[in-house]
């Protein structure tokens, strides 16, 4: 343990536990709205388990990824919609 | 409807949807049987393009002729039937694609198809997805596309909404009589004044020796990724796989869905009966696609699948009666461009029936044309 | 399907790429799904010599039900598989998802490095279960997840502690969730079962063959000491602007609203058979149909565990044990097992009765509850439908990236809709990889604009 690593949230770098869990890193930094969906609505993880693609987020410029199933990495750049 | 109809249409895919609506809005009391969803079959396997193609003179004033209708119907289409007037471009991966970009356009603008011709900038610039290294296009301005079984059932609701039309779903037709009635898979059966076969590639098995093949195709569609493509995106080739009789075909074209969506398509195959994916062919027709899109591979896919398309030996649909004078009339065989030609269809059907003047001449689409080779049906 | 972001060279774009190979993996055994019954599976098929891969598309193995709690009470059982498990010899490929089976005997899948096809001469289905999800108003609000779901990602760092918690729904998971979370330092309102206490006496009695469920029943109990538990209750309604803020619930008779943080709600477990059905396997009232060795109506797939039926994490080790056995060609060895599957056969078949959905749950979705939340469909959109397929394509549920496995299994409880077969990818994949294209330039950006 000990090892971070620093990803950038919607341009704001965190610095997180090598290999934590997206969804979990987001929500211990205050974010509730992952995503927004077709019309508009705040939405959020709803079964953590790579199902409901309610959790889905940005990564490095590729829309769509589930951050329940994504392992921080060194650099990642993430966007919610928040 | 208690009063007997004067039309029964077999079939509620768009064509049967399209004739429906022109046929109550013409007054006539008109009856649809269909034994699926609304749109459920090879409108559902279709891309949804509203496209002007000059295969023959005659597929091209069908498809000019219908865009037309498209366009007038266009203000009134609810926003859930996607439609969006993002034309077509053709591209030309060579120097002699890029002569028949040439050709095409001149024709087109001889016969007033708004066109803008590109060079390798003007192509990079109006898509900067495309690859390096095309060398042109031709930019077809008013082509659209919109999502095709939601535009089936407006066309329902639009007839309805006009005249005296029943749509009735989960309703098997076995066969169509001379008389014009038609027996259901129940036993039962209905009498109308003349019933229509709309019914794609069931039609053979209603009018039998109807020389209509069913071709699969295979289309994926992605997550919504707006803004990678902003036109409909159609190589040169595509032409030559559409002709391809024989072989199993694929041929580059991508559409981008009001949703942001891209759908991806296209294969051909004949004499394949049944409708599960085959991944060969799906390998093949998604690398075409990544020849002029790279950035595709990255896209997410959500869904894949097939369908059947009917398709007749000279290209071109069936309309009118099956036989000259009878009861049993035909709209089917549009093959790959039931979607744009369905509205011109229904209009020639119903002026058909009706008696009255079509705006264009509709024999080259008369189901009597094949009779010459001796093929009976019907 | 994040990738490493290296800073590759700009790919030459100026003339069509060349056509890659796709990698190839080969083995005798191929098992789907890390969570116990393709543990047991893979342990079981390596120790009779065959050489396994196992894949799964999330970052770790164990499956839901031991996902972190290696370190927990109880967990020396899984301690015990894992270790077997590492020693066994299998091969496991983590955040490798299942998406196709393009030839007979090849089944596609999508690695962080890209497509895979992975040649096998059995194959075992362990691809567990979700759990099911029922539309009332508020549900998509953020702060309502599923009790399995939230439990799963406090252990993995989610922040539950000192926030207070409604657990809802039905099922054995809502109180193994409810004590996960209390662990936690989550302040549980509220455990609201919709099964009425009859139900779930019967049930509690059916236990006592079970002794280590029992033990597990018990345990539980004190350690909720102080959280109400309230049998027949259910959500039907959950409040907030942006985030879930109450939640009302109601007895049939009586309603009231409780505060909270977190509504960890579901309706006990629904079975993955997306898999399953792609590669044709009979499916009968929502389970894998397998004869006794495990082995589904296509010869060579075996399936095991939650997709045979909602039993736990027992019964799916006893199911995967027979499965892998019998695909590595020891059905004498499998055999011996057929007892200790028995018992928890009658489990599962006690867990169906007992936790059955009362009718008044279809009510809880009003016309105006979005019941496909990928597409916001409502359910007066759906209705006007005959069926799944016609609501699909006339109103667009299911065609989102879930693919229809929230809405679809609501939409089978609310209106009694046929399931559909499974069109590839089994789960969303990137174009190329379905194409078998090797990721080669990972850093090219699908959309010009990027983040939005």
């Amino acid at each position: 343990m000990g090892d971070h690593v620093t990803i950038s949230v919607n341009g704001r770098p965190l610095t997180v536990p090598a290999g934590a869990l997206l969804s979990v890193v987001l929500a211990q930094a205050g974010i509730t709205r992952f995503r927004r969906s077709v019309h508009g609505e705040a939405r959020g993880p709803l079964c953590g388990m790579g199902v409901c693609f309610e959790c889905r987020v940005c990564v490095n410029g590729q829309p769509h990824c589930r951050s329940c199933l994504t392992l921080c990495e060194p650099g990642m750049e993430v966007c919610t919609d928040d | 409807m208690s009063a007997r109809a004067d039309v029964i249409i077999v079939g509620a895919g768009i064509v049967g949807a399209a004739c429906a609506a022109e046929c109550a809005r013409s007054g006539l009391k008109t009856l649809v049987l269909e034994r699926g969803p609304v749109g459920g079959g090879a409108t559902a396997a279709g891309m949804g393009h509203l496209v002007v193609m000059d295969d023959s003179p005659a597929q091209f004033r069908l498809t000019e002729y219908s865009r037309r209708l498209w366009r007038e119907l266009a203000d009134e289409l609810p926003a859930d039937v996607e439609f969006d007037p993002c034309g077509t471009l053709w591209v030309a991966a060579d120097d002699s694609e890029l002569v028949e970009v040439r050709r095409k356009g001149a024709f087109y603008r001889e016969q007033g198809v708004r066109v803008e011709t590109l060079d390798a900038c003007g192509l990079a610039e109006a898509e900067p997805n495309l690859r390096q290294g095309l060398v042109g296009g031709l930019r077809v301005v008013d082509d659209a596309v919109l999502y095709p079984p939601r535009a089936a059932q407006f066309l329902l609701q639009r007839g309805a909404g006009a005249g005296a039309l029943e749509v009735r779903t989960g309703v098997e037709a076995v066969s169509l009589d001379a008389d014009g009635s038609v027996a259901l898979a129940d036993g039962s059966r209905i009498h109308g004044g003349l019933v229509v076969n709309a019914a794609g590639c069931a039609a053979p098995s209603l009018s039998p020796g109807l020389p209509v093949r069913p071709r699969k195709g295979h289309l994926v569609i992605t997550e919504r990724h707006p803004r990678f493509a902003r036109h409909q995106i159609v190589e040169l080739g595509y032409l030559k796989s559409a002709h391809a009789m024989a072989a199993d075909s694929v041929a580059f074209n991508l559409q981008p869905r009001k949703t942001g969506q891209m759908l991806i398509g296209s294969s051909r195959q004949f004499d394949v009966a049944d409708t599960a994916v085959e991944h060969a062919i799906l390998e093949r027709m998604l690398r075409r696609a990544f020849e002029y899109l790279p950035g595709l591979s990255r896209l997410t896919a959500l869904r894949c699948w097939a369908g059947h398309r009917p398709a007749t030996p000279d290209k071109l649909p069936l309309i009118g009666p099956a036989r000259p004078g009878g009861r049993v009339w035909l709209a089917t065989g549009h093959e790959g461009l039931g979607i744009t030609t369905s509205l011109g269809t229904g209009r020639l059907l119903a002026d058909q029936i009706l008696g009255r003047t079509p705006g264009i001449p509709v024999e080259p689409y008369l189901p009597a044309r094949l009779e010459k080779g001796g093929a009976r049906h019907g | 399907m994040t990738e490493s972001g290296n800073n590759a060279a700009a790919p030459d774009v100026s003339a069509p790429p060349a056509v890659p190979e796709t990698r190839r993996m080969d083995c005798d055994v191929l098992v789907v799904g890390a969570g116990p019954a393709g543990l047991a599976a893979a342990c079981a098929a390596a120790e009779s010599g065959a050489r396994v891969v196992v894949l799964d598309q999330s970052p770790w193995a164990g499956g839901q039900i031991w996902r972190g709690e290696e370190s927990a009470p109880g967990g020396s059982q899984q301690r015990a598989w894992r270790r077997r498990f590492r020693e066994s010899g299998a091969r496991l490929c983590l955040r490798t998802t299942a998406l196709a089976a393009p030839r007979r005997n090849v089944l596609l899948a999508e690695a962080p490095d890209g497509p895979l096809e992975i040649d096998w001469r059995s194959l075992v289905l362990a691809t567990g279960a979700r759990e099911l999800f029922l539309p009332f108003p508020g549900w998509t609000l953020p702060g309502v997840l599923g009790p399995g779901g939230l439990h799963a990602m406090a252990r993995s760092g989610w922040p539950v502690a000192g926030r207070k918690v409604v657990v809802a729904g039905s099922g054995p998971l809502l109180l193994a969730a409810a004590h996960g979370l209390k662990a936690h330092g989550a302040r549980i309102r509220l455990i609201a079962e919709q099964a009425p206490w009859r139900r779930l006496l019967g049930f509690g009695a059916s236990l006592g063959r079970h002794p280590g469920k029992l033990l597990q029943g018990l345990s539980l109990g004190s350690g909720l000491w102080g959280a109400p538990y309230r049998a027949g209750a259910w959500p039907v309604r959950a409040q907030g602007a942006d985030r879930l803020e109450s939640v009302t619930l109601t007895t049939g008779a009586r309603s009231w609203t409780e505060p909270c943080d977190y509504l960890a709600c579901a309706f006990h477990l629904e079975p993955n058979l997306e898999l399953p059905l792609l590669l044709g396997c009979r499916v009968e009232e929502d389970r894998v149909r397998v004869d006794s060795f495990q082995e589904t109506s296509v010869v060579g797939v075996f399936c095991a565990g939650e997709p045979t039926g909602i039993g736990g994490a027992d019964c799916a080790l006893a199911e995967g044990e027979i499965a892998g056995l019998a695909a590595a060609e020891r059905r004498d060895q499998a055999k011996a097992l057929f007892g200790r599957r028995a018992a928890w056969t009658r489990f599962r078949d006690s867990l169906r009765v007992a936790f059955a959905l009362r009718p008044e749950l279809r009510l809880i979705t009003t016309p105006e509850t979005i019941v496909c939340r990928c597409e916001d469909v409502t359910r007066r959109d759906m209705e006007s439908q005959d069926h799944w397929r016609a609501a699909k394509l006339q109103a667009r549920c299911g065609m989102g990236a879930c693919q229809g496995r929230v809405c679809g299994a609501a939409a089978r409880f609310l209106f009694g809709w046929e399931r559909e077969g499974t069109r590839p990818p089994v789960f969303p994949a990137s174009v190329g990889s379905l194409a078998g294209l090797p990721h080669t330039n990972p850093t090219v950006r699908p959309n010009p604009q990027g983040c939005p």
